[in-house]
């Protein structure tokens, strides 16, 4: 077993998985959080209220954490498309590469020469200007989602493109296709909405764990009312995204739909939902299953009938359609199991979290605070600051997996992607340390990160000493505090 | 080849000219932590003059492979695969000196900060001395199949040319670094960081000329572009004597001008010696050219839209970063 899934191919899907999983946790988590400073700031700004200018900078210490750490990873990110999918660059160049340079010109230079403004310049500008460049922060890693998305929407649902009959290379024909493609449209504000949710959750759940620990009382409170509201908004918006991204991939990724609800056969109108299921991918069928009657056609199509096409129905019709091009040997089943579970942790975590929102600001409300008394709810807060980080994983392997057994969808394969050059010593060496590396940044990021908050937001003002910028250690915070 | 090929070939080569004009003093700051420092207060200095800068930087090299990718996605693949193992160690480098900036910050007792700054200076040494390896190797001709796959073996990066083309980048990188230093600090590290760089120069004369010689024996690039090569290596020689005098005789703004244009002065070594190819084969036959290698016309025609529009918008808001954050330094008594 172990033998047979050492090949190249294998090896390259392992290390580009690994890198995509542990980049995106730190990805939606700046996003979201120059979002939550940028939004802390200015608040600060209007009600020149001190804990919020506290709050601005006692956050920004983790949003400055997950920002270094998700820069170097990203580096990683684009340089692997060349060094183990060469062929998948060679074929694909003419459209993925665009993107990418807009996305380094337009967002990359804005985003960090921003921040570097931001960190430095405190003492140089009045607080309302200064809050700008947060925001210009924040614009840039919205804008470089947004045009990654658009590269990876292309591999999801192709357009705007010919095939060159002498290379076999895309070519492009329309851009303005290849941005306005439904796919993107569909899968953005759902992937952005919830890079929000996620830096939102983790400024809630730390803000509880502050509680619980008995820390600053104002400070921790007002942080998570504010976490919780930012997270509620998106947390339903994230849900409404998904729920039309999902009723789009039914039409355009059917077979990808229905692995994410274990649907073999397709279903009678109405179909009802599988809670849960034990799916038995060798024979093709469910074992057993706990049904809710009516709800999948409600969750697909918002009616009570209206049936679902199975997998056994979508796979013979890819065949139909792909036989000639890639061969009768081609199996067109994604990984059901995964997608199936992926999807429900998803879905169950979003709505948990929306949830666990309205609980936190109702027992939290102004006129009756009685959320210090509830310990179960702070330490239910706290644990959800982990929540968004499963969700987010859960959902890129659904997306990533169910485009299976191709890498761009009906035209390569990923057996074709592969750097020919590639050896599976080579890989097996690049692999264990990029996950002896990532486990180290990983353990680093998260001991400094409790560490901060372990240290409390009254330990900014216990370090706070400096005499103009002429005499002050370079990177301690307390430059950054002035 | 059409005009737009030949634009995207020189602006590619103006991205990697970039990344070293502007990540070489930062990796030089880096370098000087451990060469030029002689104290814990004197390295947060040093680093304090880069902190904010280091990041931008960067992305000229985020910016110069997006943009292969997009203008030449067969360079891309061929160059970014087959030099994979010195590419995973770049990466590492610069992965482990990225994270070190905001962890040396966070650091909680003397042995996790010493290991940070640390770390900051290894990847700062070996990332422009790698970086250096990859683009002075691929200028003697690799192999290559028809298909455009790179099999480069140990000794096709790991030779003479390309050890003393990675200590090149490497030292001009440090020179650099300890100009910008001299710009950005006073007293002590001020005085010193002159005065390191005025000796070094003597140093970088001999790795320059060993360097241009074994460019003569080890590639085409004086039989193919004689004129063009010679009068390139002469420009660098000069601009390298230039910055000698500028720093020794306290023109500082000038020498590190001088230093900046040694590093563009060796990529447009490279970019002239290939051209009109972005591949060297060892056959002769493989060769990668422009005009085959590059994405459609209609891609480049975006792309050049793009750049047109955001490019002189970025130097802006990055040159008024710098302007902003001109202040000069003093170390901790």
């Amino acid at each position: 077993m172990i033998t047979l899934a050492m090949n190249v191919i294998s090896l390259s899907r392992f290390q580009f998985a690994m890198t995509t999983l542990f980049h995106f946790l730190y990805v939606p988590l700046s996003i979201g959080f120059g979002l939550m400073v940028a939004i802390m700031e200015t608040i600060y700004v209007k009600t020149k209220n001190p804990v919020y200018l506290k709050m601005t900078k006692f956050w920004s210490k983790i949003f400055l954490l997950s920002f270094a750490v998700g820069v170097v990873t990203g580096i990683i990110q684009e340089f692997q498309f060349g060094m183990n999918w060469s062929n998948y660059s060679r074929f694909m160049g003419d459209i993925f590469g665009a993107p990418l340079a807009i996305e380094a010109l337009l967002a990359f230079f804005l985003e960090s020469t921003m921040l570097g403004v931001w960190m430095f310049t405190w003492d140089r500008f009045k607080p309302a200007v200064h809050a700008i460049f947060m925001w210009l922060t924040w614009l840039g890693s919205a804008l470089s989602a947004l045009w990654i998305l658009a590269a990876n929407s292309f591999m999801q649902h192709p357009t705007g493109f010919m095939i060159n009959t002498k290379t076999g290379h895309v070519k492009l024909t329309d851009f303005w296709s290849v941005i306005s493609n439904e796919q993107l449209w569909y899968q953005f504000p759902h992937v952005i909405f919830g890079a929000f949710t996620t830096a939102a959750m983790v400024v809630a759940g730390m803000s509880a764990f502050g509680l619980i620990w008995k820390q600053n009382h104002e400070f921790h409170l007002k942080s998570l009312r504010l976490g919780l509201i930012v997270g509620l908004i998106f947390a339903v918006a994230t849900i409404a995204a998904g729920d039309l991204q999902t009723r789009y991939i039914i039409k355009d990724q059917p077979m990808k739909f229905a692995a994410t609800e274990g649907i073999y056969k397709n279903t009678t109108s109405p179909a009802s939902w599988q809670a849960v299921a034990l799916i038995d991918t060798k024979n093709e069928k469910v074992d057993q299953s706990i049904e809710v009657p009516y709800l999948l056609s409600l969750l697909s199509y918002h009616k009570l009938s209206g049936s679902v096409t199975g997998m056994t129905k979508v796979n013979k019709e890819l065949h139909a359609k792909y036989d000639k091009k890639f061969g009768k040997n081609m199996n067109y089943y994604v990984p059901v199991k995964t997608l199936f579970w992926s999807f429900r942790i998803m879905a169950g975590g979003g709505s948990l979290i929306a949830l666990v929102c309205v609980l936190g600001l109702f027992f939290s409300r102004k006129k009756k605070n009685t959320l210090l008394e509830k310990k179960w709810l702070l330490w239910v807060l706290a644990l959800t600051t982990f929540l968004p980080f499963i969700v987010n994983s859960c959902g890129w392997l659904i997306t990533e997996l169910g485009r299976y057994p191709w890498v761009v969808y009906g035209l390569q394969t990923i057996a074709d992607a592969v750097s020919p050059t590639s050896t599976v010593g080579g890989l097996l060496f690049t692999n264990i340390v990029y996950f002896l590396l990532f486990a180290a940044l990983g353990a680093f990021m998260f001991y400094y990160a409790r560490k901060t908050l372990k240290d409390g937001p009254d330990h900014l003002e216990k370090t706070e000493i400096y005499d103009d910028d002429s005499a002050v250690d370079p990177l301690d915070q307390e430059v950054f505090n002035k | 080849m059409t005009i737009l090929q030949i634009l995207w070939f020189v602006v590619i080569a103006v991205l990697f000219a970039g990344f070293l004009f502007f990540e070489g003093f930062d990796f030089g700051a880096g370098m000087a932590t451990r060469l030029l420092a002689n104290n814990d207060s004197e390295r947060q200095t040093i680093l304090r003059s880069i902190a904010p800068h280091w990041d931008g930087n960067e992305v000229w090299l985020i910016t110069a492979g997006g943009a292969m990718f997009a203008s030449f996605p067969l360079w891309y693949a061929s160059l970014f695969s087959g030099y994979y193992i010195l590419l995973f160690l770049t990466l590492i480098a610069l992965i482990f000196r990225g994270v070190s900036f905001e962890f040396t910050a966070h650091a909680q007792n003397a042995f996790q900060r010493s290991l940070w700054l640390w770390t900051n200076f290894i990847g700062s040494v070996s990332a422009p001395f790698l970086l250096g390896m990859l683009l002075t190797s691929m200028m003697q001709g690799v192999p290559m199949d028809a298909q455009g796959n790179v099999w480069a073996g140990f000794f096709v990066v790991v030779n003479w040319l390309s050890v003393v083309g990675g200590l090149a980048v490497a030292y001009l990188s440090l020179i650099h670094g300890l100009h910008f230093i001299s710009l950005k600090t006073k007293n002590s590290l001020h005085n010193r960081a002159i005065n390191m760089a005025d000796k070094l120069y003597w140093l970088v004369y001999p790795v320059l000329v060993i360097f241009a010689l074994l460019a003569i024996f080890q590639t085409d690039f004086f039989t193919k572009h004689l004129m063009t090569s010679l009068f390139i290596v002469i420009l660098l020689v000069l601009a390298t004597l230039l910055g000698h005098l500028a720093i020794h005789y306290g023109h500082n703004a000038y020498a590190f001008s001088a230093s900046g244009l040694s590093l563009i002065l060796v990529i447009a070594f490279i970019f002239n010696g290939i051209f009109p190819r972005v591949m060297v084969s060892n056959n002769g036959k493989h060769d990668l050219l422009i005009s085959t290698a590059s994405a459609s016309s209609l891609t480049l025609e975006i792309m050049t839209g793009v750049l047109a529009v955001l490019l002189p918008i970025v130097l802006i808001y990055s040159a008024w970063s710098y302007w902003i954050q001109r202040k000069k330094f003093v170390d901790i008594k």
